[in-house]
């Protein structure tokens, strides 16, 4: 079967789909990627539903052969993506022919970048989700990153022309990219009373920065300390994506997508949705300033950002 | 007034919290209530999660936001009030103790300043429940372990614990389902297979369950 053949992985390159929801009472991870509107604008330029498997690329991205044509888009961090050696303008859908390359190069801005495929990459779905855990070592490949000599399946029922793509974006919208770091608003709980009076003040006058200890699973953070208002261990529950979790050190950590389902730390304040996008493209070094926001200017964002898809439907 | 509170996790989770403490009927009501939520097929709802006295419901915030999603939410809560702590099923394990399957038998023994078979039989003479499932797909909180061998978490967590290592941390024990690093004291391992993604039912544990250790001779095979 025709497929697209992984000559250079890049820095870390995954598949990711939605995010494998629906299992967390068994601990197991949604996953999913980290910039979920890029990974929907992705799949939306050649002309996808948003359930289709996006490849999540990192800062440096991969060699990708293709053994036959198909029409791919990307999204998310700027990256410097070539065909065949040659510029490419990835604001629309690109027509790929059968054995080209597709080289994505270095990150400009942004950290995560996200290729689609018209029909979307049709690697087998683990517990209903194409998306891969690597702290749980779930889905494709076994549930680890790509490495060369990899083949992603193309499915055979794809748009192989741009013509044939039905209800697709068109052109991409514009997505706001961090320039340094990032500001994050943040609706309090679900434990900020288990911490200090003084805690709310100080994450959100303060500065921190994402260290190199960050992943997929969470930013670990530096900067302000947050007094705990009694034990910094809890019963364990629930790990919210988005969560700013506080183990002892008072040093907080941002839970991303492949977070562990449930954890036993307090959890202070949580970044809202329409924020999580900018979230996933920050990279080590980047510096994030939070801002408390109420559940009305919360849903008022996400509308906002929702209407990307509406203007283009 | 409620005897619980509504709890938000950004726009897009919200958690039922009940009082903060260690208690089977605190859990069979967590319990009880995430499977009303489950059944309920409230458009929008991506995820129930319990915890040990929570129930954390995972909702996209685009389809249901706000009064609505809180006062569903707070109806489902007061509606479950009242549940027996009875588990629905008992899940047998068969472990082999000590030995190289159960490196930490020794120090939990030590701990608790009895013979390493008075540990087994402690840990093989009480009936768990199921408090919840996290850290790993399988991986499920059991409690309580009799005091005399609640030993604490290890000072330095192992790189590898090899998957079905039974542990124990202070109240708590469980099994590794997979290997990963890991800090709790181990004392034996078992053959079942914990999750199995390809099996119709992938995790032999579910939130409510009653779980008992059976010693076994040998490993077999």
């Amino acid at each position: 079967m025709a497929g697209v053949v992984v000559l250079k992985p890049g820095m870390l390159t995954t598949v990711q789909d939605r995010g494998r929801w629906g299992l967390q009472a068994s601990g197991v991870p949604v996953a999913g990627p980290m910039d979920p509107l890029s990974h929907r604008i992705a799949n939306r330029l050649c002309g996808n539903d948003d359930s289709r498997a996006t490849l999540e690329v990192t800062v440096i991205g991969p060699d990708l052969q293709f053994e036959e044509e198909a029409v791919v888009a990307i999204a998310g961090a700027e990256f410097q993506p070539r065909l065949d050696g040659a510029d490419v303008d990835t604001r629309g859908p690109i027509e790929v022919k059968a054995g080209a390359r597709l080289s994505l190069g270095a990150r400009a801005r942004g950290a995560r970048g996200y290729i689609a495929v018209s029909g979307g990459f049709d690697v087998e779905a683990v517990l209903g989700s194409r998306s891969t855990s690597l702290i749980a070592r779930m889905g494709p490949f076994g549930g680890r990153a790509l490495t060369a000599g990899d083949r992603l399946p193309l499915a055979a029922d794809r748009a192989r022309r741009i013509g044939e793509i039905r209800n697709g974006l068109g052109v991409g919208p514009q997505i706001e990219l961090p320039d340094g770091g990032a500001r994050l608003r943040v609706m309090w709980g679900p434990q900020d009373h288990l911490f200090a009076d003084a805690a709310r003040d100080t994450l959100t006058s303060g500065r921190y920065i994402v260290t190199p200890q960050s992943n997929r699973m969470g930013y670990r953070l530096e900067g302000p300390t947050l007094a705990h208002g009694g034990s910094a261990d809890i019963l364990s529950d629930a790990t919210p994506l988005g969560t700013l979790q506080v183990p002892g050190s008072g040093l907080p950590i941002l839970l991303m997508a492949d977070r562990q389902t449930a954890g036993g730390y307090p959890k202070i304040a949580t970044v809202i949705t329409a924020d999580l996008p900018m979230a996933g493209q920050l990279v080590p070094g980047d510096w994030i300033t939070f801002e408390p926001c109420d559940r009305g200017a919360a849903a008022a964002a996400l509308r906002a950002q929702e209407a990307i898809f509406d203007a283009a439907g | 007034m409620s005897d619980f509170a509504i709890r938000h996790a950004g726009d897009a989770a919200v958690v039922i919290d009940f009082q903060a403490r260690l208690d089977p009927a605190i859990n069979a009501r967590a319990v009880q209530l995430a499977r009303a939520i489950r059944e309920s097929q409230q458009a929008g709802l991506r995820d129930v999660v319990v915890g040990y006295h929570s129930v954390t419901v995972y909702v996209d915030p685009s389809v249901i936001a706000g009064n609505a999603l809180d006062s569903w939410l707070a109806e489902e809560a007061g509606a479950s009030r009242g549940a027996a702590p009875v588990s629905d099923r008992t899940v047998e394990v068969p472990v082999v103790y000590g030995g190289a399957e159960g490196p930490d038998l020794g120090a939990v023994a030590q701990f608790a300043g009895c013979s390493e078979r008075d540990v087994v039989r402690l840990h093989s003479g009480q009936t768990y429940r199921v408090y919840m499932l996290g850290f790993v797909p399988g991986f499920a909180y059991l409690a309580a372990v009799e005091t005399r061998i609640a030993a604490p978490r290890r000072q330095t967590p192992r790189v590898a614990v090899p998957a079905g290592s039974v542990g124990i941390a202070g109240p708590q024990t469980g099994v590794y389902p997979m290997q990963t690093p890991g800090g709790w004291n181990l004392i034996g391992r078992t053959p079942l297979v914990i999750f199995d993604p390809g099996r119709a039912e992938p995790c032999v544990f579910k939130p409510g369950d009653a779980v008992r250790f059976q010693p076994l001779d040998r490993w077999p095979g």
